[in-house]
Parts: C-alpha cells; sequence; structure tokens
C-alpha cells in the first residue's frame, strides 16, 4: 500500500444526506482495509445550512480534516455549494455534481439572484468535472429518494477500489426494503462515463 | 472486532466496557450522542437530567454508593455543573466518575469559546484528552481507572474535531468483576463540611503531585522521536494537525493533560534544539512550561481564537500552503427554522409590537435572524428571564412595556424556573413566552421532564407547565396557538401592557418530531398566481417553503413548494388578497 491518502469533500445543503453519503463511502474504504477518518459538523445541518463533510483514506491517515487545497475529489449535492467550496480542490482535481439547485433564504425572499451559470464556471476551473442529474437517474432506478446513490456511484468510478466493497457498504448502510432500488441507483451512477 | 466510529460513540462504547452502571447528562452539541449511544447497553441506566448540574449530582450519587458512572456535557455546561464538581474533586470518589466535556473551538454551535482544561486545573481534576476515536474508547477506561486508583474525578476533554470525527476503532470486551453497589458511610469523605474539606484539601494536593509524577511513565503521555532539530507539545485534536503539518518534527503527545508530567517535558525539552506548543485556544499547557522555567513557543506563532487545521499549523511555522483562491461571494445559507416550525409566528408578531426580546438558547435563537429580527439577547442557558427582570428594573415606563423574554420548553426546565421565580418574588413586569414544543429539538430532539417520555424511550411524566408557573405564583398565565397570527398578536400586546409577571405558553410540537400522533401537519398550502398581486407580505416570514419568483417584465409572484410546505397556515392568514389556499 502506497503512503499516499485520498481526501474527499462532500458539500451541499443540509437534510440532504449528506453524513449517510459520507459514512457509505467511509464504510466502503474501511471493508477494503484502508485506515478512515471522517469529519463533520452536527447541530446546524438538519435546519438547511451549508454542510461539509470531510472523508479521507489512506495507510495511515492523522487530521480527520482535508488540508487547504488538497481535496481530490469534490462530491457536491448541490450546485451554489459545490462551487462555493472548490477552493478545498487541489488544482486538477476532480469535482461530480449534482443537477440541482436549493435556493437560499436570501434567494427566496427576493432579496439577492441565485448565481447563473455555475457548472459551466465549475468545468472551466476543473476540466474533470462530471455533472449528474441525480433525481432523473434516480427515478429510473425506481425512487427519487436514490439521487445520492447515483452520487455515489458516479464517485466510486473515480476512485480505485473494488465494486464489491461499495456494494456491501451500502448493504449494510441502507435499509433492506430499499436495497435494490439503490443497487441499481449505484450501477446507473456507475456507468456514467 | 473493527467498526468506524465517532468519537461520541467510541466513548459510549468506552464505557460500557469500563462497566458503568449510570450515564446522565443533559443534551448539547458536541456531546450529546455519548448518551444517545450509551442507550444501546442495556447494562447501563442511561437518562437526560434537567441541567448539567443534577447531571453530574446523579453520577456523584451512584458514584459513592460504589456504581462507576459516566457524566457528559458541553463545555458551557460545566459552568453550570462547576458547583459540585469543585468539592467533589475533594471528596473523591468510589466508584470510578468521569466526567467528558466536549469543547467547541471555532463555536460551531456555541455562544463562546471557551477551554475546559482552566477548569482542569482550577478543580485540581486531572484530565485526560484522546486525539481520535480509538483513544476515546480506551481513555474512557482508562479514565475510571485512574478515578478508582487516585480517588478523584477525572474529566474527558473533547472538542469538537474529535465528538464528530468517526475513525476506525477495537472493540473490547465489558469487564466483569467490579464489586456491586452497597451503602458507603464514611463522614470525613463524604460530608463537605469546614472541618472535614479543610483536611480533604491537603489529599487534593498531593494527588495532583502524585499524578504529576506518575504522568512520566503513563504510555498515554508519549514521545516520538525524529528530526531533534524541532519538538513539539501536543493534546487531542492538535496532535494530528501537527503530524500532518510537521510530519519530521518529534513529539510530545500529552494524553493526560492536567496535571502535566513535568519531568518528562523537561526531558524532551533537552533532547530538542527548539520547543514549540501547539494546542488549540488557551495558552494552558504552554504557560504551565514557562513557569516551570522550560523556553518555549506557543501563542506567538499559534492562534488563541478558533480552531486549528493542517494549513492553519503549517501557516504558523512559516509553511507553504496550498490554499486555493476562493471564488465570488455567493448568497450566504445560514441554518433557518423549518417550514411549519410553531416559532415563526410567535417571532413574526413580537418583530410586529416592536418587542424587546429577552433571548435564550434553543431553536428560536434563529427568530434572531432576517426577515423576523426579533431577538435582542442571548447569553446561556435560562438567562432570557432574569436578564427581562433585570431591565425592566431600569426601564423608563414606555419602554418597559417592550420587554419580553421567550425561551424553550427544555430551556425553561434547565434554568429558567429560577428566573421566573425570582420575577414574580420581587414583582417584575416583564412578559414571558415559554415556547413549548414538547422537545428538545436544536440539539436533535432529545426527551425533557416537559416532553412525556425519557431517554430509554419510557412513558413519563409531563410538566405541567401552566399549573408549575401558577405554583410559583404567576397570576396571568395564558396559552395560545403560536400558528394563530391574531390569536398571537392580541394576547401577547395585552399581555405586554400588564403592569405584573405574566407568562404565555405556546402549545404545538416540533415539527421534526417523529413519535406518531405528536405533530399533525396541515394541508399543503399553493399560491394562486390569478390573486398574487406580488407585494411580498408572505416573505416577511422567512419560510424555506416559500420562494419569491421574479418575472420578467411584471413585478414576479410567490411560490410554495409542496414538498416543504407543512401547512401552518401561517403565510395563509398574511395574504392579504386571498391568493394562498389549500392546494388542489
Amino acid at each position: 500500500m502506497s503512503d499516499k491518502i485520498t481526501n474527499i469533500l462532500l458539500v451541499g445543503v443540509g437534510g440532504q444526506g449528506i453524513l449517510l453519503a459520507a459514512e457509505i463511502l467511509s464504510e466502503t474504504f474501511m471493508l477494503a482495509g484502508f485506515d478512515v477518518k471522517k469529519s463533520e459538523i452536527h447541530g446546524m445541518s438538519q435546519r438547511g445550512g451549508s454542510v461539509v463533510s470531510h472523508v479521507r483514506y489512506g495507510k495511515q491517515v492523522f487530521s480527520p480534516m482535508v488540508p487547504e487545497g488538497e481535496g481530490d475529489i469534490l462530491f457536491g449535492f448541490e450546485l451554489m455549494e459545490s462551487y462555493r467550496y472548490l477552493s478545498l480542490l487541489r488544482p486538477g482535481g476532480t469535482v461530480v455534481v449534482n443537477d440541482l439547485c436549493i435556493a437560499p433564504p436570501a434567494v427566496l425572499n427576493g432579496q439577492e439572484k441565485y448565481p447563473e451559470g455555475l457548472a459551466a464556471k465549475i468545468t472551466q476551473r476543473f476540466p474533470d468535472s462530471l455533472l449528474v442529474d441525480g433525481q432523473k437517474l434516480a427515478v429510473e432506478a425506481g425512487n427519487a429518494r436514490a439521487a445520492n446513490t447515483v452520487l455515489l456511484g458516479a464517485v466510486s468510478k473515480r476512485l480505485d477500489i473494488e465494486e464489491k466493497y461499495w456494494l456491501q457498504a451500502i448493504e449494510k448502510m441502507v435499509p433492506k426494503k430499499a436495497l435494490d432500488v439503490n443497487f441499481k441507483a449505484f450501477a446507473l451512477g456507475r456507468s456514467l462515463a | 472486532m473493527k467498526e468506524i466510529l465517532s468519537g461520541n460513540e467510541a466513548i459510549a462504547r468506552g464505557a460500557y466496557e469500563a462497566g458503568v452502571k449510570v450515564a446522565c447528562a443533559y443534551p448539547g452539541t458536541p456531546s450529546t450522542e455519548i448518551l444517545e449511544n450509551t442507550i444501546r447497553y442495556q447494562e447501563i441506566d442511561s437518562s437526560w437530567a434537567t441541567n448539567e448540574k443534577v447531571a453530574l449530582e446523579v453520577g456523584i450519587g451512584a458514584s459513592f454508593v460504589g456504581a462507576r458512572s459516566l457524566v457528559t456535557m458541553k463545555h458551557v455546561g460545566v459552568n453550570v455543573a462547576a458547583d459540585p464538581l469543585f468539592t467533589l474533586s475533594y471528596t473523591g470518589v468510589n466508584g470510578g466518575l468521569v466526567l467528558v466535556c466536549a469543547d467547541d473551538p471555532e463555536l460551531h454551535s456555541s455562544q463562546n469559546e471557551q477551554d475546559s482544561r482552566n477548569y482542569a486545573k482550577s478543580a485540581k481534576i486531572p484530565m485526560l484528552e484522546p486525539s481520535d476515536s480509538q483513544e476515546c474508547l480506551e481513555f474512557t477506561k482508562l479514565a475510571f481507572e485512574l478515578s478508582e486508583k487516585y480517588d478523584t474525578p477525572v474529566m474527558l476533554r473533547t472538542t469538537t474535531r474529535i465528538s464528530h470525527s468517526k475513525s476506525v476503532v477495537e472493540l473490547g470486551e465489558r469487564v466483569a468483576d467490579l464489586p456491586a453497589p452497597k451503602v458507603a458511610k464514611n463522614p470525613a469523605k463524604f460530608v463537605m463540611l469546614p472541618g472535614n474539606a479543610r483536611a480533604r484539601h491537603y489529599i487534593v494536593e498531593d494527588r495532583t503531585d502524585q499524578l504529576s509524577k506518575d504522568g512520566c511513565s503513563m504510555p498515554i503521555n508519549r514521545v516520538e522521536m525524529r528530526d531533534t532539530k524541532m519538538g513539539v507539545i501536543t493534546a487531542g485534536i492538535s496532535y494530528q494537525h501537527v503530524r500532518e503539518a510537521l510530519p519530521e518534527a518529534c513529539v510530545l503527545k500529552l494524553g493526560m493533560v492536567h496535571p502535566l508530567p513535568f519531568e518528562l517535558i523537561r526531558d524532551f525539552a533537552s533532547k530538542v534544539e527548539k520547543l514549540y506548543v501547539v494546542e488549540e485556544l488557551d495558552p494552558v499547557i504552554e504557560e504551565q512550561v514557562k513557569a516551570a522555567g522550560i523556553q518555549v513557543i506557543g501563542k506567538e506563532i499559534i492562534s488563541i481564537c478558533g480552531e486549528l487545521t493542517p494549513g492553519r499549523v503549517r501557516k504558523a511555522f512559516g509553511l507553504p500552503g496550498n490554499e486555493q483562491s476562493a471564488v465570488e461571494k455567493l448568497p450566504g445559507r445560514p441554518p433557518n427554522m423549518c417550514p411549519g416550525c410553531p416559532h415563526r409566528g410567535i417571532f413574526y408578531t413580537l418583530n410586529r409590537l416592536k418587542a424587546y426580546v429577552s433571548g435564550d438558547i434553543g431553536c428560536y435563537t434563529l427568530g434572531f435572524m432576517p426577515p423576523l429580527s426579533a431577538m435582542d439577547t442571548c447569553i446561556c442557558m435560562g438567562a432570557s428571564i432574569g436578564m427581562a427582570t433585570g431591565a425592566v428594573k431600569v426601564l423608563p415606563e414606555e419602554e418597559r412595556k417592550k420587554v419580553v423574554a421567550v425561551i424553550g420548553d427544555s430551556t425553561f426546565l434547565h434554568t429558567g424556573i429560577n428566573g421566573l421565580m425570582d420575577m414574580v418574588y420581587n414583582k417584575g413586569a416583564a412578559t414571558v413566552i415559554i415556547l413549548d414544543n414538547r422537545i428538545t429539538a436544536m440539539t436533535g430532539r432529545q426527551e425533557n421532564p416537559g416532553s412525556g417520555h425519557t431517554l430509554m424511550n419510557d412513558p413519563a411524566n409531563a410538566v405541567d407547565f401552566v399549573m408549575l408557573c401558577k405554583a410559583i405564583g404567576v397570576k396571568h398565565v395564558r396559552t395560545i396557538n403560536p400558528l394563530d397570527l391574531k390569536e398571537c398578536k392580541q394576547v401577547i400586546s395585552e399581555e405586554m401592557e400588564r403592569p405584573e409577571t405574566s407568562v404565555i405558553i405556546t402549545d404545538k410540537p416540533c415539527v421534526l418530531i417523529k413519535r406518531e400522533g405528536v405533530f399533525k401537519p396541515g394541508k399543503t398550502l399553493a399560491v394562486d398566481c390569478e390573486k398574487c398581486i406580488g407585494c411580498k407580505v408572505c416573505l416577511k416570514i422567512g419560510c424555506p417553503a416559500i420562494e419569491w419568483v421574479p418575472a420578467s417584465g411584471g413585478k414576479g409572484k410567490a411560490h410554495i413548494d409542496p414538498l416543504l410546505c407543512n401547512g401552518c397556515d401561517v403565510c395563509r392568514q398574511l395574504c392579504n388578497f386571498s391568493a394562498i389556499q389549500e392546494a388542489k
């Protein structure tokens, strides 16, 4: 095993299921035999605030926080939050982002505008970006609520971890009755280029 | 067996393995999940106390009759529990007692950034500080052993990045052969009257000296020799950042941050060319090392404010970082009250009535945010009522009427009730609103003595707030539906006029309560675009379900997201054009 640490940042809006996605990532890496650390802030996350979760894996991980500007992958659940945290990525890093806009309070009440063209701006700064219509593919898999698993599938393609570990982690973390839909959603995400 | 656990989960597991019989706490971020995990173990009696002082007293009671007990709280909770804590240091324990205090550098969800290590030092209590989840488990077990070996309570300090970070943990078994609890009479040790306490103080000082000496050979105080040009003394999460940012540096990793192992520090200092202390918040280690006559660099380069990160440690040592340029300023995304939250109508009304709102700690503190903008103070748990009393004492008559204290059900039972007794007793003339949403919501929906259930989910007595207030002597106690704006305005304005103490109790539950039948959503609402004239009145309540849709050329319209709307009806009452109706 090399000493290389892989750094992943999950960003989005409180209530989107980011913490569960981060749990599945961490579980996968542990099953694959790596040391894993994960860090995030609870408390306000259920009230629609901005959420960042750090997941790091490798032979031995020290800090649970991704050092500033050293993220390898930004796993975005919402466009503006993904754009907001681009500076956490290293130059040449990878972005997998859900094609979804959630208006923050100042936009909801008409005081500010939701910025336009964010997907293009993200791709301009990080050419290795993938925009995923998580909602649409989740519906295709059988349930709109499996959008996060679609995204997880897309992220999994960009990491050198055997597929069986991903499936084992999903099996452990997702309720049994939702497993089939989630496996389908994961496969759809993983099939994206 | 290996599992990925958060620091809080690992502490709960450590308590289980240590044979803990009683765990007690008041919820507070980032400590809450410890007790939410001790309930997984049938062998532990886990309970929410009304406040941190009571939680510690429950723990002390169990310890004095011989059980190992765990008490947990956030950093500011230790302020509430400080009274028993300082004297507990004198009595020592019978069964081991460990107090976990979770600090919050960077104030992710707190009102201040105090450093609990100062408490360990001033209360003369040993303190351990883990640096990952494995250590959370091991140090919890060790803390109980030290507690009994040295006859002292032990504090275990975490920070947000320890409590809420997850890492891989190897689990162990629960100890089996602990003595059964029984009454133990020992007045000289347990009755802290001056004559007894005077003698105990000498024991406390000897104990601290002994721990400082023994700490030099404890494996949790560990020297890691590498390049001797630089030596760093560090502990807790800072250790991880140091290893990340300064991989070549020699490190003295302290697992016990009070008392310090001075001989070990002196020896480490002699082996390195330049000595540093890297610690978050106060220079607790640094000042003691300097006072021992050892030259060291600390707060000269490390900020006293905020948490550390790998990048901040690098920057402090003048090393190049990898910080990338930030993107342009974007609309912020602060947390918000939920759609249908029963607090929203109250704060809208207080805003309209131009009240001076003495605030408190809970979800409703978000009433401070625009557009509600109806909270003027927030200090600590329970402070709203006493502060209202104080303001009314000195304000001119016209302004006196504007003073309204708002406090949640759990916060009222925590320490607000004392303020209310004082207000009645001393003839304070403010209006107090108890926002009873039947749950401790902000920390993630914990039960409390008003909710009718215990932490173990057993049915329990629910405090009757009306009878309680009347028993205290409040003559004017009224209950209102916080989702009825007309009623809110009428009742609150009437009570604000009254030159006596009055209490208004709201009676709608939190929308996030999962227990069946408690929260009943109303019919989803929708905006009739034909009738909406774009006046924006409905936007003044800041509901996340209502969105302003600008129109090119025209004025724009409001839109209600049917997936988010809980049908609370507050926006419909605001609309003067009947444009908001039940969705078809």
